[in-house]
């Protein structure tokens, strides 16, 4: 079963449909440290598609064909044991928790003990420059930090596949790209597939993987 | 799948009763007890005309200038600087219970009120209180007064929840590039979109003002009194007969509600023509909109005032020895009504909050548990209608036809009418009102936060827990501070479920109201009032305590 080929993210013809209309349909597989861009215009259901794979799809909807993850079928296995880990244009920090907290919120349940469960936040935001910022309050953190804390906390998380629905979208040009390679890059380290939803071209071409258009 | 069956019991805790109460009304009435001529003898009593008259009446006139103060107020003013003041009023205001602000009320405008004292010599030449009957006067009045001053507080916090959803801010922006006046393009624009979100709202004040009972005792005429007030004399009748004559009078009460909802329903649509074709008309009404401002501001002045003046002369009056007319304040200050007063206040508060605490807490959850199966498992919405009226019921089937019912239902199953039974028929009130104000907030909660949340793991149920609940602490508290207030709030169910043996601070409060010393009376409509106003600050000021550090939790509380 967990032979190199059926390593990734594979999609077989996945399909969301409202009622019997069909909203939009994707039939790809992404390697482990690959990187597929989904592209078209707002309104042609990238966003749907995303949720029918993280398993969290609106009621309203519903989708048909197949999510393999590893190997391993998904599809109709609830959001929480998916890992199929995601970030949204913003960067939706909980905003009652610290941002040790946050990271701790994404830290599997199995690390028990509390001192190494601070280790392993800490460590995550050295990774990103942001050594010390445990204890503050994420509305005190500029946009790229706060960008920083959301791709660390969804890694801590420790998915098997990475989905970005706009997740550059709400950052300026400069950071914007800073982000981008940042999660591109760590991404690559742990050789997670990634699957970015965008509308624009530029993180398709910085991806440099294999895109597709809808619409 | 059991999770799924939520909803449908919190439905049927509410409509249940309600139902069972009216069907438990109905048989006494109609004679199937063995008591024929239960309605030959109402259809006797030589007031019943009048007596109907007045409920309809001050029903509809309340409702109806109620619905016309809180449409100037917000086309006047939300969306304006000044509307934040008017936000911030609603909640105190709405804190104030039925029976606190009546008696407020009554004695600011009575003979011998506030009102009159302050006029008095100097512009009415009055040395004594003059014999007028401006407080229980035979047409209603200060009772329509008294349901208009209690009523738009509650109209407002309804639009203002329902506003957002028809996007006032476009409309408006719209409205005034095309030359409309601010207030004549809100009306124009935004009030028939509002309307129908607060219908159901519109239609429980409309029930409630035509059969309200404790208001009706302190603000309303005597001889006869409006047909609820009647219906609860006859109730407490001594013998069987009298009984089922109440009984007969609440299905007339029932029939007569249905009746002014008939009517409503007429004029609704006969006020969306002539709205329609005011729209039409095409006019800008640039002054119309600067005299709407103002009778907004007249209209939120009147409101506050009368229930903040109200309020004020309770609280003189409870530190009153002496006060003769026509002293604008007392000639002799003690605190010996409140000293009297403790041992009996402390025994009704702790039966008041006892009550109240129970309720809210179980409304708080059976709402949570409702709101969050409905988001699990979303209901069919061609039934949505229709469980939206069933979790109405309570506020529209007025309380004098289905509470003797009930009663009596409880009686023959052998239940017992304790404290118990009072906390149970309370939930049926507090339930849609915790519904209303957490519904909103409910559903306007970031999902996203949920969907990042299952993405690292998180667990329906921890999801729920950790950041649902958290997160909306600010509007749950609200919700269970507004449910404590309704209950506090109640008077009739505490009377006729508690079978006269459960007291709380507004059944003494009401029946302090005929004939009882003012000082007294003071004391309990301020602990009463007093009560409310504490669940409201702690719900205000806890979750601003416990997010002091987190900046993103104070914007949209």
């Amino acid at each position: 079963m967990d032979n190199e080929m059926t390593k990734g993210l594979q999609l077989n013809t996945l399909a969301v449909w409202h009622g019997t209309r069909q909203v939009a349909s994707l039939d790809a597989r992404i390697e482990p440290g690959q990187i597929l861009s989904l592209m078209g215009p707002s309104g042609v259901g990238k966003s749907s598609l995303l949720a029918a794979i993280t398993g969290t799809l609106d009621p309203a909807l519903r989708c048909t064909g197949a999510v393999l993850l590893d190997g391993a079928d998904i599809t109709n296995t609830p959001a929480h044991l998916r890992r199929t880990g995601l970030l949204f244009q913003d960067d939706l920090l909980f905003p009652h928790m610290s941002v040790g907290a946050n990271l701790a919120f994404g830290l599997p349940a199995t690390l028990r003990s509390r001192l190494s469960r601070r280790e392993r936040v800490d460590a995550a935001l050295d990774e990103v420059g942001l050594s010390g910022f445990a204890p503050r309050d994420p509305a005190t953190l500029s946009g790229g930090q706060r960008a920083r804390v959301a791709l660390m906390r969804v890694l801590l998380s420790e998915p098997r596949a990475l989905l970005l629905d706009e997740a550059f979208g709400r950052l300026d040009a400069t950071l914007r790209a800073q982000v981008r390679d940042l999660v591109f890059a760590r991404a690559r380290a742990r050789n997670l597939p990634v699957l970015m939803v965008t509308h624009d071209a530029e993180d398709a071409q910085a991806a440099g993987g294999q895109v597709i258009t809808l619409g | 799948m059991t999770r799924r069956l939520i909803p449908i019991l919190v439905l049927g805790l509410l409509a249940g009763p309600v139902l069972a109460g009216v069907l438990g009304t109905l048989l006494p009435a109609l004679g199937v007890t063995g008591q024929p001529g239960a309605f030959t003898a109402l259809l006797n009593w030589p007031g019943l005309p009048r007596a109907a008259g007045l409920s309809l009446g001050t029903g509809l006139a309340a409702t109806a200038l109620s619905l016309a103060l809180t449409a100037l107020i917000l086309a006047g003013w939300s969306g304006r600087r000044g509307f934040g003041v008017i936000e911030r009023l609603i909640s105190p205001l709405l804190s104030v219970p039925h029976a606190a602000a009546a008696l407020g009320l009554a004695f600011l405008i009575a003979p011998s009120g506030w009102i009159m004292r302050l006029l008095s010599p100097w512009a009415t030449g009055l040395d004594t209180p003059p014999n007028w009957l401006i407080l229980n006067d035979p047409y209603g009045l200060a009772l329509t007064l008294g349901l208009v001053v209690k009523e738009v507080p509650f109209l407002l916090l309804m639009s203002i929840a329902a506003l957002p959803q028809t996007q006032p801010r476009r409309s408006a922006l719209v409205a005034a590039t095309l030359g409309y006046g601010a207030a004549t393009g809100w009306l124009k624009t935004v009030w028939p979109r509002l309307y129908p979100q607060i219908r159901l709202p519109v239609y429980a004040v409309l029930a409630y003002g035509m059969s309200t009972v404790d208001m009706a005792i302190i603000l309303g005429p005597s001889t006869p009194p409006t047909l609820a007030v009647e219906v609860v004399r006859w109730m407490n009748a001594p013998d069987l007969s009298g009984r089922n004559v109440a009984a007969a009078g609440a299905v007339a009460q029932l029939l007569l509600v249905l009746l002014a909802l008939a009517l409503w329903r007429l004029a609704e649509m006969l006020g969306a023509r002539l709205m329609a074709s005011w729209t039409a008309s095409g006019t800008r009404g640039h002054r119309a909109s600067r005299v709407i401002s103002l009778a907004g501001l007249g209209a939120t002045g009147l409101v506050a005032g009368a229930i903040g003046l109200g309020l004020l002369v309770l609280g003189l009056w409870s530190v009153t020895r002496r006060w003769h007319f026509p002293d604008a304040l007392p000639a002799e200050w003690s605190l010996r009504s409140w000293h009297s007063q403790t041992s009996t206040i402390a025994g009704l508060t702790s039966q008041t909050m006892l009550i109240a605490a129970v309720s809210a807490t179980l409304a708080v959850i059976l709402v949570l548990a409702s709101l969050e199966t409905h988001r699990t498992h979303p209901p069919n919405p061609r039934l949505r209608p229709f469980a939206r009226l069933l979790s109405y019921l309570p506020l529209i089937i007025p309380q004098v036809a289905f509470l003797p019912g009930l009663q009596w239902g409880m009686l023959q199953a052998g239940l017992s009418t304790g404290t118990l039974a009072v906390i149970a028929a309370h939930l049926v009130f507090v339930v849609p009102y915790v519904y209303l104000s957490l519904s909103a907030p409910y559903h306007a909660w970031d999902s996203r936060h949920a969907c990042v949340a299952a993405s690292l793991g998180a667990s329906d149920r921890r999801i729920f827990w950790r950041l649902r609940l958290p997160m909306l602490l600010a509007p749950v508290l609200t919700a269970a501070a507004v449910g404590l207030a309704v209950s506090v709030g109640q008077y009739l169910p505490t009377l006729v479920i508690g079978g006269g043996r459960v007291q709380t601070l507004t059944t003494e409060a009401v029946a302090l109201a005929s004939g009882g010393d003012r000082r007294v009376i003071g004391v309990f409509a301020l602990v009463q009032t007093g009560l409310v106003a504490l669940g409201f600050a702690l719900a205000i000021a806890a979750p601003r305590l416990l997010w002091l550090n987190r900046a993103g939790m104070r914007h949209g509380q």
